[in-house]
């Protein structure tokens, strides 16, 4: 190993570097073809691939949510609707350290301690690649200030939204209802139904009431732009655009005012009211007492709030008219006179003499009437109008339970009657299969004696008294009954019906419903249980009061003994219909703690009928009169109220 | 003394066809620094700046013999390996890696000067003791090359390490290193590979990874190699046109007036494009190594050829780092990418190639 490279030869070392300088060419020139062969892959053969992938880079698909569609009254007074707005809104993913660029942002537009809290609970319940607004509502200042320093910001936009609004507050909380942010489990079912692609870009979603049963026809159908956007998110223009359809805008049977009028005359009382059309089911009035605002919950209600609302010993979220479960009390009565006629076990004429009390064959228990001293000789007629517990006793004794739940399920006690809002509750028409199911009890001869008078298990909402009195009016026609009237397609621009819906016929014979009508209109006249609410009414107004131990809603947890001593006091029902020979409106009123039935339910469903049938304003409510200029369309008018107290047609 | 032959003076080192090169390359360059900028006259006017100081060191290095240059080599090489120290002991820290080096007034980066330096060096080395060369002049050549490369891995600066290591290399191969211990290094080079890789860094590893599957991490390490790749893949045949790169203008491409500036000319001018480029960097090579060639001293030949052939590593590894078949090493476009301190030496080097062809009849051996 001597020497490997002596270089003594000059001549000898410039040939071996020309020689290597040759070999470092070819590699150059090796390493050169390498370079082309790879760009020729990149750029010939996988050309299409990544020509997709900086396309994809480039353009957003951006969906454009569509407006919500605007919900009326008969009238086309605006009960929910939408106004525009600038949020400002963060994409978590792109916005690098959240905190940090909200910090940054609070020196650019106004952000309060209430938008930091709120956007935290929305980051929570998000994906990370959805926008989410930091702060609503900017002013014009704002909006222009941030659009100064919004290089500083990437990832946070400031985008124009539509808001939905509900003008007319707490008195349609419940019927209405409300949107509210989408959360997991409206995504999940979301993504699982066909609607998924319909719903990218759409942060709100219908939660109760109307808003939620007629999601589908309110929603829209979304629109998609193409975006080019860069790095960071932002758009740099619109390559083009299909523009969202609007939802249908939706008309009520409801009318505002009548539901207004409604829920004021309840005044300082917890309870619930239903007043339907007898000729199609539409619902004219739905009040559920103390209701709530329902704008609270569009963008995420404070926990504050909530705290307020979801603690009250009031349940104010609870929509008491298809969710409040009470026994119907004498209400029961006119029912059960139609089941004794048409079964057979009581004829018109027939009478019983009543001591005050009942008692089954060989016991000597007393089941009271509550006159102690009885009504003395009482026929069909009059133990409606005087309300003869003893009557009922005996004739459900008479006919026994089987009877009476075959036939007064009939009137819907016992199921649902299929109202176009989500959440309704069957009731209860209690049997003995029911008993030995539920309890593993037999069926006691007593508690048919108190189904009677519509106490023991016997359970029913406001809602279905308000349809069993639309059979009674309606000769025997149960309609379903209806929120929605019709409905605009935004896509065809025409008015879609909504048709009224046959639920039942109950086959009944004239002579008896004539017979038990006349007993409730006798109801409401001198000598009947509600003639005080009853007293100058100018049209025929049948009726039937009811006062029914509370067994209801149940008892807050917290123990206060004044309130509730208070909420011990008995329900007061009423139900009625009136002109009684030719309805037009049935109302049933539940008031909940209201003592006696012909002294507080009454008198509500009274003004509810005069302002419907006669135009008329309770005196203690006119004033409002004034400021009543809400937002109408001019849509086909429908049946309502004469204007300013024209007389009734 | 008239305009003409003061220009004549000027410019008589300077090879006319590399010149004309260079300048379609540099001309390239301007395009390119424009679009990639988002046409930002602020960034073309620094970088016709850079390019006029660079152009002027390369006129003026043009005039120095390689025989004056040599007598500076020794000085400087100690100078920077001195630095070097300086920056281990008391350098200061910027994003986790010890390069800078505060003396008095200012701050420097002395790896930047060993580039030339570690060449320049072994080149004066191996011309020094031509006449008696054995192997174990070799070894010693070996040794000056790894001092100041230890110190520069330990910084840590991979990157410069590695291409330090190159230009080093290279005047060892041309100055006649034997085949067998070329071949027994490559082949110790293979085995010692599981051993560095045990000595990289966490990041450094992660480049590797990345460069083997960038999907692996495509918001992390991976974005700015899958973002590149598309960039490059996107251009097809003839490019989106100049100024219309989609990926350069809506800011998905990291560095791209700098390291990834290849991206974004390969996305404006395609194929076709990358093909001339190529071609314009082989003709650059070419007529670089052929200088080298013709350079009477050894020193002159070993130097020029090594600074060509570490030009050619520039451009490769960075083209091979953008188009994903190289991990990302922060190695700049050699006379494309914006940046001041590789314009001038990249332009310095070619300044010393022309210097040490023209100034052969001046030079005795």
């Amino acid at each position: 190993m001597a020497t490997f490279l002596r270089m003594a030869n000059p001549e000898e070392e410039l040939r071996r570097y020309t020689f290597r300088i040759k070999v470092a060419s070819a590699v150059v020139a090796a390493a050169f073809f390498l370079l082309f062969i790879r760009f020729i892959w990149l750029q010939l053969v996988e050309y299409d691939r990544y020509h997709a992938l900086a396309e994809s880079n480039r353009i957003t698909l951006t969906p454009t949510p569509p407006a919500r569609g605007i919900i009326y009254d008969r009238n086309g007074m605006v009960l929910a609707h939408n106004f525009a707005a600038y949020t400002l809104e963060i994409t978590p993913n792109k916005a690098g350290r959240l905190n940090d660029t909200i910090d940054r942002l609070a020196d650019v537009v106004n952000i309060d301690a209430g938008d930091r809290k709120r956007f935290k609970k929305l980051l929570a319940e998000s994906k990370n690649f959805e926008t989410l607004p930091i702060k609503m509502r900017l002013s014009e200042e704002e909006v222009a200030r941030f659009a100064v320093n919004s290089f500083r910001f990437p990832g946070v936009e400031v985008k124009a939204r539509l808001f939905r609004q509900y003008p007319m507050g707490d008195a349609f909380s419940h019927v209405i209802g409300y949107i509210g942010r989408i959360n997991q489990k409206d995504d999940e079912r979301i993504k699982s139904s066909e609607q998924a692609a319909n719903y990218r870009g759409t942060d709100h979603i219908g939660k109760s009431g109307v808003e939620e049963s007629y999601e589908n026809l309110l929603h829209g159908i979304t629109g998609v732009a193409q975006v080019e956007t860069d790095s960071g998110g932002r758009a740099v223009r619109v390559l083009s655009q299909t523009p969202p359809v609007a939802g249908n805008n939706m008309y009520l049977h409801l009318d505002a005012k009548l539901q207004d009028i409604a829920t004021k005359v309840f005044g300082p009382y917890r309870g619930a009211l239903v007043a339907l059309d007898p000729r199609n089911g539409g619902v004219l009035a739905l009040v559920s007492k103390p209701g709530f605002d329902p704008n609270l919950f569009v963008d995420g209600i404070d926990p504050a709030s909530w705290r307020a609302l979801n603690d009250s010993l009031d349940k104010p979220l609870i929509n008491r008219a298809l969710r409040g479960i009470y026994p119907p009390g004498s209400t029961f009565k006119p029912f059960m006179a139609l089941a004794g006629l048409e079964m057979g076990y009581r004829k018109p004429s027939d009478v019983i003499a009543d001591p005050g009390y009942y008692s089954l064959p060989g016991s000597s228990h007393r089941y009271r009437d509550w006159k102690k001293e009885g009504h003395g000789i009482v026929d069909l007629k009059k133990s409606i109008t005087v309300s003869c517990d003893t009557y009922y006793y005996r004739l459900a004794n008479d006919m026994g339970i089987g009877n009476m739940y075959r036939f007064l399920s009939k009137f819907g006690f016992g199921r649902k009657s299929g109202i176009d809002l989500e959440g309704e509750v069957a009731g209860l028409l209690p049997n003995p299969d029911w008993k030995q199911r539920r309890f593993k009890q037999q069926w006691w001869a007593g508690e048919t004696v108190i189904t009677g008078i519509g106490q023991g298990y016997m359970l029913a909402t406001p809602l279905q008294l308000a349809v069993a009195t639309m059979a009674i009016a309606n000769n025997g026609t149960v309609y379903q009954p209806q929120l929605v009237r019709a409905w605009r397609d935004t896509l065809t621009g025409r008015i879609v019906e909504n048709p009224p819906k046959v639920m039942d016929k109950i086959e009944l014979k004239p002579e008896y419903l004539e017979l038990v009508k006349a007993a409730m209109v006798d109801v409401t006249r001198p000598g009947g249980t509600a003639a005080g609410a009853g007293a100058g009414a100018p049209y025929p107004f049948a009726g039937k009061t009811g006062t029914a131990q509370v067994t209801g809603i149940r008892q807050g947890e917290r123990y206060d003994e004044h309130r509730i001593s208070a909420r011990l006091r008995d329900n007061a029902l009423f139900i009625s219909f009136a002109p009684a020979d030719n309805p037009k409106i049935v109302v049933a009123v539940m008031v909940e703690n209201g003592g006696h039935g012909g002294s507080t339910a009454a008198p509500v469903a009274r003004k509810v009928i005069d302002y419907w049938l006669l135009g008329k304003v309770p005196e203690a409510l006119r004033e409002d009169e004034a400021d009543q200029g809400g937002e109408t369309e001019d849509i086909e008018p429908a049946d309502g109220p004469p204007a300013d107290g024209v007389p009734a047609r | 003394m008239n305009v003409r032959f003061f220009l004549a003076r000027l410019f008589a080192h300077i090879d006319r066809p590399l010149m004309g090169l260079l300048g379609l390359l540099l001309l390239a360059s301007l395009a390119t620094v424009f679009s990639a900028s988002g046409a930002s006259m602020d960034k073309i006017g620094s970088h016709l700046i850079n390019i006029a100081i660079a152009l002027s060191a390369m006129v003026a290095i043009s005039h120095v013999p390689p025989q004056r240059l040599m007598q500076f080599v020794l000085p400087v090489y100690l100078l920077g390996v001195v630095l070097l120290v300086g920056v281990a002991v008391a350098g200061e820290v910027v994003n986790g890696a010890r390069r800078w080096l505060h003396i008095g007034v200012t701050r420097i980066q002395p790896s930047e000067l060993m580039r030339l330096a570690v060449p320049m060096m072994l080149a004066w080395f191996l011309h020094y003791k031509q006449e008696i060369l054995h192997t174990r002049h070799y070894a010693i050549a070996a040794a000056l090359l790894v001092l100041p490369v230890l110190l520069i891995v330990r910084q840590p600066d991979l990157g410069t390490a590695l291409l330090i290591t190159a230009s080093g290399i290279y005047v060892l191969f041309l100055g006649g290193l034997s085949w067998r211990i070329i071949a027994g290094g490559v082949v110790l080079a293979g085995a010692a590979l599981p051993m560095v890789w045990h000595m990289l860094h966490d990041y450094q590893r992660q480049r590797v990874l990345t460069m083997i599957d960038p999907s692996s991490d495509p918001l992390g390490a991976g974005y700015h190699i899958i973002q590149s790749t598309i960039a490059v893949g996107s251009g097809g045949m003839a490019g989106k046109g100049w100024l219309h790169g989609s990926q350069a203008h809506l800011d998905f491409l990291p560095e791209r007036t700098t390291d990834f500036i290849f991206a974004v000319f390969s996305e404006e001018f395609g194929l076709i494009g990358n093909l001339l480029l190529l071609l314009l960097y082989g003709a650059i090579i070419y007529r670089g190594l052929a200088l080298a060639a013709v350079a009477p001293s050894l020193f002159g030949r070993l130097l020029a050829g090594s600074l060509v052939l570490t030009f050619f590593t520039y451009a490769f590894v960075n083209m091979g780092m953008v188009s994903g078949i190289l991990p990302v090493v922060g190695v700049p476009l050699p006379l494309v990418s914006y940046g001041g301190t590789s314009m001038v030496t990249v332009l310095i080097g070619f300044g010393i190639v022309m210097s040490a062809a023209s100034h052969r009849k001046l030079v005795k051996t």
